[in-house]
């Protein structure tokens, strides 16, 4: 399924942001500019500025979700939007209201923009589809296939400590084949160019096709994340554990759990990511979680910044368009 | 119409002197607007001898025409590297015409703080103000025919040029 298609318009400007796949590196490039031209903004005491003054925003939350929901939402805040948060799994279809009379109540509200989450891949892409033609959407994940923003915010918090992703060995370490995260991850660092990019996992976690994607494929965490600049550490769900692809959470940290001690095996400036929430112990080790190389409560802040970054570039295309 | 820029800017630098001391303003601080107005303040700075760092904006964000064409391509951010609370600050541009971009920048100034005042300085001033906005010191005023474009080039050495907009 390509979201290529609908997320450029015919100026090749960001209409929607549906997925990384497909998308020029050009592109992305620009998306990381932008960010770090927003980044100061959270610095200063007013944490705000005036641009998208007027528009409003819909967060969808199909799935519950409190860092990308929360940061969604100070984002459009910063760039001073108005934002709803509608917990929809909670609202109306439990009242048995369908999808689309959902989106046309939202469209009556003359919102400007949907950040979706759902548990079924492609949901963005199917709203995408069906909202009217003065709306953007920004997909905030969906089931198994992207998470952009997040994929973005990474590849930002990457740039941030390493510059140059043509150098770089990056390991993606743990249950790629159910993550949304791995696959924006994987999608936008080949795009801007990472030359060795790794996923480390057991084989029931990795996807049988995905050196297809240009990646490595490692089940030894020893070798994987060895030499690496940058690894990246995926949730395990825990419902994993109930559906047998894995025998038990304490045998898991033993094989594939990130310490200090597998750390020394990367480089000695490596970089530990996650994104979040963490399970302690099970993926990744309190001294590594906390410790010197983790970065991972910087990936929240930028993830603000890149958020701000796709909702102003989406919504100043949209006001060309309607200028043109 | 050639301009000697440095002699321009080394008059300015006297006249801001001048309204500085009649206004008890002992320790102001300079924001220059990007791009043009960094080049001429960090002159002025040389000229006044201030040993505060430049403030640097990048008024992109607070553009009133983002609804017309988007988002601006510019990379660098705003820097201001001192407390605007309280501060005496000299704004300075190089060609103040509309009006729109000084008034941005003000918009952007009071997210950092409140100043105590803001003197505007400007290279080059032509007619054209859509908005209540005036400098106190002046280079020099442009008469430009309608249609034409003036805009300074630099940084090393600074000239002005103009050009007629294509139609």
């Amino acid at each position: 399924m390509s979201a290529a298609d609908i997320q450029l318009d015919d100026q090749g400007r960001l209409r929607h942001f549906i997925a990384i796949e497909g998308l020029p590196r050009a592109l992305l490039t620009q998306i990381l500019d932008n960010a770090e031209r927003f980044a100061p903004v959270g610095d200063r005491t007013v944490k705000k500025v005036p641009l998208l003054r007027g528009r409003t925003v819909a967060n969808l939350f199909f799935e519950p979700s409190t860092r990308t929901r929360t940061t969604f939402d100070l984002a459009a805040k910063r760039l001073s939007a108005d934002v709803l948060n509608l917990n929809i799994e909670a609202s109306s279809t439990k009242k048995g209201e369908s999808l689309a009379d959902t989106l046309r109540n939202l469209e009556a509200m003359q919102c400007d923009m949907f950040v979706v989450r759902h548990q079924v891949s492609g949901a963005a892409h199917f709203i995408a589809q069906q909202v009217a033609p003065y709306i953007s959407v920004i997909n905030g994940g969906d089931g198994r296939h992207e998470h952009p923003t997040q994929g973005m915010l990474d590849a930002f918090t990457i740039r941030r400590h390493k510059q140059d992703f043509t150098r770089l060995k990056i390991a993606i370490v743990g249950d790629v084949a159910h993550s949304r995260v791995a696959r924006s991850n994987i999608q936008a660092l080949k795009i801007l160019g990472v030359p060795d990019l790794r996923v480390v996992g057991p084989k029931t976690l990795i996807p049988p096709a995905i050196d297809a994607m240009g990646v490595t494929v490692y089940d030894d965490l020893d070798e994987g994340i060895r030499d690496c600049d940058v690894v990246i550490t995926l949730r395990l769900q825990q419902e994993r554990m109930q559906s047998a692809l894995l025998p038990s959470a304490h045998e898991y940290f033993r094989e594939y759990g990130l310490t200090a001690d597998r750390m020394r095996l990367a480089a000695p400036d490596a970089i530990v990511m996650h994104p979040g929430p963490i399970n302690r112990g099970v993926e990744i080790d309190s001294a590594v979680a906390d410790g010197a190389q983790s970065v991972i409560l910087q990936q929240v802040t930028y993830g603000i910044a890149v958020r701000m970054a796709v909702m102003a570039m989406i919504l100043g295309s949209q006001a060309q368009a309607g200028a043109a | 119409m050639q301009y000697d820029i440095e002699a321009l800017i080394h008059t300015m630098a006297e006249q801001l002197q001048t309204r500085l001391v009649a206004a008890g303003i002992s320790s102001p601080a300079l924001v220059g607007i990007r791009t043009g107005g960094v080049w001429v303040a960090e002159r002025l700075r040389a000229h006044l001898g201030l040993a505060e760092p430049l403030g640097e904006l990048n008024i992109a964000f607070y553009r009133d025409d983002f609804s017309r064409i988007g988002i601006h391509p510019t990379v660098e951010p705003s820097v201001l590297p001192f407390d605007v609370d309280g501060r005496d600050l000299i704004l300075v541009d190089d060609i103040l015409y509309t009006g729109r971009t000084v008034r941005a920048a003000m918009n952007e100034i009071f997210d950092y703080g409140r100043p105590r005042s803001i003197q505007l300085v400007v290279l080059f001033d032509r007619s054209g103000r859509e908005l209540p906005i005036e400098a106190q010191v002046v280079g020099a005023h442009l008469s430009l025919q309608p249609g034409e474009h003036a805009k300074l080039t630099g940084p090393s050495s600074l000239s002005l040029e103009i050009h007629r907009a294509r139609a």
